[in-house]
């Protein structure tokens, strides 16, 4: 069966998408990376740590030829910081592909929507292929899509909270209001958070934490990639509907008296 | 001359390239460079020459989801 993932023309084979912020060393997260079967991975920009003299670069332990880079513009706050960043990171030479996150609140990491899609209106007109980071709101979801980006992202809960997906609703009418693809971003705590995910319709889910910071991230990271694919089969076969009362799959005649 | 490169005062000699005191960081692998404000392509590297006060931002890319 053919279920590739296409965001901007560009076809993935897995619908997981997945970080390389804080895993316990370089080697787990390459191990993670592999288990997760990701074809799409993030990475921030940051200012060179000038006194980390010959320390191998992140891109050593990232198969390059195997994944497409998604540099983010993590923890910027304004519209101006986040397409500073973004042509820093088109100059790193790796790809014109964006997660674009503008933050609002730092307590809970919330997006600021409206920095968002002035951001993303810049990015777009520059020749990005812009991913947005959002809150879980059809309207701004439908705005991004506007703007020209080739995915919408909400959050399922505040990054790094491993709450799950805190309103359901949302993301469900998330995906009846726009075309691009949907990618449930941040938030997530275990594969059935991701499966969940999936079997409301989205398209894919982006997730770091939830395998950096697990006790076996391995192990968790193929956890997910199980749990996409679970998700994902589960939606296209249509789940049954819910009843509130019992209803036997066994047949009520012929029983033995 | 003094330049100020992420944030940290640096001596480097008059009319150094960027593509120099690039090499000059004993840096592995590919950076961008901000000079006062605007990026620069990497094309510019070699051929864009330091002035005395320019303040520089070298970054690359590392580890991070959201």
């Amino acid at each position: 069966m053919d279920d590739a993932l296409v965001i901007a023309g560009k076809r993935f084979g897995s619908r997981l998408l997945i970080g390389t912020g804080k895993y316990p060393s370089h080697e787990v997260m390459k191990r993670c990376h592999e288990a997760s079967g990701a074809e799409i991975v993030t990475v921030a920009v940051r200012r060179l740590d000038l006194n980390a003299k010959g320390e191998a670069s992140l891109l050593h332990w990232i198969d390059t030829r195997r994944v497409t880079l998604l540099p983010n513009t993590a923890l910027c706050y304004t519209a101006d910081d986040a397409v500073r960043t973004c042509r820093l990171a088109a100059e790193l030479g790796m790809s014109r592909w964006v997660k674009l996150e503008v933050l609002g609140d730092e307590r809970t990491l919330f997006p600021d929507v409206e920095q968002t899609v002035t951001a993303a209106r810049t990015l777009v007109k520059e020749g990005f292929t812009v991913l947005p980071y959002t809150s879980d709101d059809p309207v701004t979801a439908r705005k991004l899509e506007d703007a020209g980006c080739a995915a919408v992202m909400p959050l399922a809960a505040p990054i790094g909270s491993g709450l799950g997906i805190r309103n359901p609703h949302n993301i469900r009418l998330i995906r009846e209001t726009v075309k691009v693809p949907v990618i449930v971003d941040a938030g997530v705590g275990t594969a059935s958070d991701v499966a969940i995910a999936m079997e409301l319709g989205c398209d894919g889910v982006l997730l770091n934490t939830a395998v950096a910071g697990a006790k076996d991230p391995v192990g968790m990271a193929q956890a997910m990639k199980l749990a996409v694919e679970a998700g994902r089969l589960a939606f296209l076969s249509g789940r049954i509907p819910r009843k509130a009362y019992g209803s036997a799959s066994s047949p009520i005649e012929g029983l033995v008296d | 001359m003094t330049l100020l490169v992420n944030g940290v005062r640096r001596e480097v000699t008059d009319g150094l390239t960027v593509a120099a005191l690039v090499a000059e960081l004993a840096i592995r692998g590919r950076v961008a460079v901000e000079l006062n404000g605007e990026v620069l392509r990497q094309a510019q590297h070699p051929e864009v020459h330091l002035r005395d006060g320019d303040a520089l931002e070298v970054v690359t890319f590392v580890g991070g989801g959201a």
